[in-house]
């Protein structure tokens, strides 16, 4: 199962990082992961929220320009070598990795993973024995 | 000393002058009436004959043209020759069917090539000077009108045409050019990169600089003299009507001369037509008085100006037309290339974005910089920098081959870009002229 990530188009200036996260503050969305990838001119934010509907919907109220993208999350022990056996099984499975980002729970580490072709590379880590989770499991940890 | 190429003319007493426009206009109105049938309609329309126009005195009787009847007449409507008579084209830069189509006999370029000798030799320049015509050469009347005319004057000319900086310097150098011809914006960028190469101003051979088809201050004309180490003077003409030396500055550089035996200037208010007293600011509006194969009456060029009859120093007594104070319409001149906010829609359009932009100009450095800011879009906008970025290359790249020039894009928020009653403003112009 992937998981709809929100990604948000913004401009590569002073406060409008902020001025998003008002929004998502005022409409109580809460944020689990993020990441930022930027440019000279303008920068796009990837989150895992808890309501990737409601962040969308307020978000776009607010003149963002923001969508859904499918990432694949994978949980890891959070301890040394854990994350080099993950990424073994995407070579071994010759999945390219777009961009990734993490964040850690109680107990577990999470990975996400922005791959090109999601529903394929699922199934080729599930035949390594990899179960990615699902967007209720993720909300849920 | 002044030099003169045609002093019978330049030098003659007004009512010389005056003489010349009055035995022309009633001839080239009676030409213009038998051989363009357009300009005969409207004159029908406004109830004026040619037989009402007996000298300039009736020239505010006729029907203005303006840039709107050239595109109606686009190609051959204003044209009152056989093209068996002509000789030539010359065109603008214009690219979204706004190009302007002037056709020319011999006789015409003749004029044409005299005028910008005049220009040359009202400089400065004789024939003992070599040269250097570095405005774009073909369908842009700069780089064939100066280099006919330093032809003209004898000068030994050096037709670079446009861009290469490196090799203009080497010419500038081996050949040591005394004279220069280009856009100031150019000719800014040339001091500098001659400065950079070590090139102080006493071993640049250069003397005098004649600049024109853009705008420019006073400021840029005092720092271009002084890195170059020449005299900077203003030039102006436009394709519909020749092409540059319709007007020049001459020692005193203080307002350009117009050839007013070939070309009649009248200012009129904008808004009513009304012609306007001499000294008054207004528009400025063109008769041809003799050239045979596109002969425009009282043309309106939509450059602000106004006119001035004084005693000149250097001996002239043709009128003489202020600098530019700006345009009526929305074109932008941007390093010397016409700009049309609507081209910019076009291209935007059809790359997939929205109409959503603005344009910032300014001037650093004597340089022209071209921003547009464009809004995202959902349709434009992924989660993956590469792809947009990708995309927004195809769309700087679509807008340079539309353009003739490169323009810096930046992508913005949506609804980002200030809206005044509920219109986007589309052009931010900083430069300050």
């Amino acid at each position: 199962m992937s998981v709809n990530q929100v990604s948000v188009f913004l401009e590569n200036k002073p406060g409008t990082l902020n001025k998003m996260t008002e929004v998502l503050a005022k409409n109580n969305v809460n944020i689990r992961a993020l990441s930022l990838a930027d440019t000279k001119d303008f920068g796009i934010v990837r989150m895992i929220v808890n309501d990737v509907y409601e962040a969308t919907n307020v978000l776009k109220d607010a003149n963002f320009v923001a969508t859904f993208t499918p990432v694949l999350v994978y949980g890891i022990s959070d301890e040394a070598g854990s994350l080099n056996n993950l990424l073994q099984k995407f070579a071994e499975a010759d999945v390219n990795i777009e961009y990734m980002y993490a964040f850690a729970g109680q107990k577990n580490a999470f990975m996400i993973f922005r791959v090109n072709d999601t529903k394929k590379a699922e199934n080729l880590l599930a035949s390594k024995g990899l179960k990615s989770l699902s967007q209720e499991e993720v909300a849920g940890v | 000393m002044e030099h003169y190429f045609q002093p019978e003319i330049e030098c003659a007493p007004v009512e010389k002058l005056r003489e010349i426009q009055n035995k022309l206009l009633p001839a080239q109105v009676q030409h213009v009436w038998d051989n363009v049938p357009y300009y005969r309609k409207k004159m029908q329309e406004k109830g004026v004959e040619p037989g009402d126009i007996k000298s300039i005195d009736d020239l505010y009787k006729l029907p203005f043209l303006t840039k709107a009847d050239l595109k109606e007449a686009y190609p051959y409507g204003l044209l009152a020759l056989p093209l068996e008579d002509c000789v030539r084209i010359q065109s603008t830069s214009g690219t979204t069917g706004k190009r302007v189509v002037a056709f020319y006999t011999q006789q015409d370029i003749d004029i044409w090539e005299e005028c910008c000798a005049r220009a040359i030799m009202m400089t400065g320049g004789t024939k003992k000077d070599v040269c250097q015509v570095s405005y774009g050469y073909g369908l842009f009347t700069g780089g064939p009108g100066l280099n006919g005319g330093s032809h003209k004057v004898g000068c030994l000319t050096i037709p670079t045409s446009s861009g290469n900086t490196e090799r203009q310097i080497m010419f500038i150098m081996d050949l040591q050019a005394t004279i220069i011809c280009c856009t100031p914006s150019y000719a800014a960028y040339l001091g500098e990169s001659m400065k950079e190469m070590g090139y102080t101003s006493d071993k640049i051979p250069l003397k005098i600089g004649i600049f024109g088809a853009e705008a420019w201050s006073e400021e840029m004309r005092r720092d271009i003299e002084k890195t170059l180490g020449i005299k900077a003077y203003d030039i102006y003409g436009l394709t519909e009507i020749s092409g540059p030396g319709v007007s020049c500055e001459c020692s005193e550089q203080n307002g350009m001369h117009i050839q007013e035996d070939h070309f009649y200037p009248e200012i009129i208010n904008p808004e009513t037509g009304e012609v306007l007293p001499e000294g008054q600011i207004g528009e400025l509006v063109f008769t041809c008085l003799d050239k045979k194969a596109f002969p425009l009456l009282r043309y309106r060029t939509r450059d602000i100006c106004s006119l001035h009859r004084e005693k000149c120093s250097c001996g002239r007594t043709l009128i003489k037309m202020t600098r530019l104070k700006g345009r009526t319409d929305d074109m932008l001149i941007i390093r010397g290339v016409n700009v049309f906010p609507s081209q910019i829609e076009t291209v935007l359009l059809k790359n997939g974005y929205a109409a959503n932009y603005q344009i910032i100009v300014d001037r650093v450095n004597h340089t022209d910089t071209f921003d547009i800011n464009v809004e995202m879009t959902p349709d434009m906008f992924t989660d993956n920098v590469g792809e947009i970025q990708a995309r927004k290359k195809i769309l700087e790249n679509g807008l340079h081959s539309m353009l003739g020039i490169k323009a810096k894009i930046s992508l913005v928020a949506p609804k980002s870009i200030t809206r005044s009653e509920g219109k986007a403003v589309r052009v931010i112009d900083k430069r300050k002229i």
